[in-house]
């Protein structure tokens, strides 16, 4: 048999079919011009689109996600009656509030990436030319809007239901909902790509994604706090501002820079 | 300059040796059936071979460049198991969120050829969970020849593909090939892979156990490279 030998390692392929020999044609004439490489948001908004796109057809994680946060809401009214005038409802809206976001959160985290499982969707954007981190920013910007919409739905029907006078400090709350929303975005879906292929995803995100949101968490609790209180953001909280930017900036540079090693390791 | 190269590879899952010290180098042009038993690590290469896996020792070279530059990836078809298509969104939209994230000039048209090529044309603002099995190959058989890959790199192609998607990837595999493009396919299917190979690759238990050109004997008789090189 010609060129067949046996062994171990190290066989070669080599002296393999030869090109035709007439001049090799363009790799597809039908093709105007040379694929070029989009840029970073660009790939990283075509993600997105595509997460949005995904996700307003289903409607899986929107409506789990905003039917969790209302029952929350709705449960903790059980606990107290936010009509008795001897509670000062303002005191806990903040840690009301961020709970019921944060819980639902992470409903819409766990789909972030286990959408990508079905039909092996996963292994074809890995093996795109789309930067990895682009792959995530993509993730984390559709997340960012599912989770801000969950929220500013949310915040209403609280407002509703427990007489809470949002108005006065509005422009301050939109800004900490924001930068909140972005750390628990970040967070989550770092750890939505790290254990999606874990069976117990959807018990080992919350458990890996809380204790990271701590830092975030306490800041938009005590600020949320204030705000509803009518207390306006002044140097005596600004810390917890400053506490927000840094981890939403140092996360979610972290996030774009290390998610290749999680998706491909 | 080879296609492909692979440098004493050696991938480990936990103590276990997936892959014992590959190294292949395949030329531009050739089709090579990458043949196995289950569990042999036909997959496991070809998952590195695709920047889908890093391997524990050793490199992949693709044209002479890293498999996972993006540069690298861009050349790279990679069809596997899964058809890797969204059920919510339809065929169109899905070919078109491929062309962007390859970054090819006009997706839109791309996109349209590639659907008339599959026989998809009719079909194309249906949404993809509704379509049926066959209909559902051809369509990923559609994604990876959508950029124009020069190396393609098939686990298994005509394992759940229908008569009609065998027919459409046999044509385009021709058609890459005519062009000079590389292809590597992992297979069961050997009457259908040594028709369309140039080069075999036999894998057991993790390392290659021959590589070489194929020849008259293997078409004629199948199951006669396991009985010379496998295991008894």
């Amino acid at each position: 048999m010609a060129k067949a030998e046996r062994g171990g390692a190290g066989f070669s392929l080599q002296g393999g079919l030869q090109p035709t020999p007439q001049p090799m044609p363009a790799l597809n004439p039908q093709l105007p011009a040379e694929p070029h490489s989009p840029s970073f948001f660009r790939q990283a908004l075509t993600i997105a689109a595509k997460d949005l796109r995904s996700e307003l057809r289903t409607k899986e994680a929107l409506n789990a996600s905003l039917a969790f946060s209302v029952v929350i809401f709705l449960l903790f009214s059980f606990a107290f009656d936010p009509g008795n005038l001897d509670i000062d409802i303002n005191e806990f809206s903040g840690g009301l509030l961020w709970l019921a976001f944060a819980f639902a959160g992470a409903l819409s985290l766990n789909r972030s990436f286990a959408r990508e499982l079905q039909n092996d969707c996963l292994d074809a954007l890995v093996a795109s030319p789309a930067p990895p981190g682009a792959l995530f920013l993509g993730k984390a910007l559709a997340n960012f809007a599912l989770i801000l919409a969950v929220e500013i739905i949310s915040l209403g029907v609280f407002a509703v239901m427990y007489n809470v006078h949002i108005q006065p400090q509005l422009g301050w709350l939109i800004v900490v909902m924001l930068m909140t929303t972005w750390a628990i975005t970040v967070i989550g879906t770092a750890f939505s790509a790290l254990t999606v292929n874990l069976r117990m995803r959807e018990l080992m995100l919350p458990i890996l994604t809380y204790p990271f949101l701590i830092p975030p968490l306490m800041a938009a609790i005590l600020l949320t706090t204030d705000l509803l209180g009518g207390k306006p953001i002044s140097a005596d909280n600004m810390i917890w501002v400053r506490v927000l930017v840094a981890f939403d900036v140092i996360f979610s540079l972290l996030a774009v820079v290390f998610i290749d090693i999680v998706l491909v390791g | 300059m080879n296609a492909l190269e692979v440098e004493s590879v050696w991938k480990y899952y936990g103590d276990f040796p997936a892959l014992r010290d590959i190294k292949l180098n395949v030329e531009a042009g050739s089709t090579v059936a990458l043949l196995g038993r289950n569990g042999a690590g036909k997959t496991t290469l070809l998952r590195i071979l695709a920047g889908l896996s890093k391997p524990s020792k050793g490199k992949v070279r693709v044209k002479g460049a890293d498999a996972r530059l993006e540069s690298t990836r861009r050349r790279i078809g990679v069809l596997g198991h899964g058809i890797s298509l969204y059920d919510e969104l339809s065929a169109n939209e899905n070919l078109l969120l491929f062309g962007r994230l390859y970054g090819l000039p006009d997706p839109a048209r791309r996109a349209a050829e590639m659907l008339d090529r599959t026989g998809l044309d009719r079909v194309r603002d249906g949404l993809v969970r509704e379509f049926s099995r066959g209909m559902r190959q051809r369509l990923a058989v559609a994604r990876v020849f959508m950029h124009d890959p020069d190396l393609l790199l098939l686990d298994e192609p005509f394992t759940a593909l229908d008569d009609r998607a065998i027919g459409v990837l046999h044509t385009l595999i021709a058609e890459i090939h005519q062009k000079g493009g590389t292809v590597v396919m992992s297979t069961h299917q050997l009457r259908e892979a040594l028709e369309l190979a140039t080069h075999v690759a036999l894998i057991q238990r993790g390392q290659l156990a021959f590589a070489g050109e194929r020849n008259q004997e293997m078409l004629q008789d199948t199951g006669w490279l396991y009985r010379t090189y496998g295991e008894s």
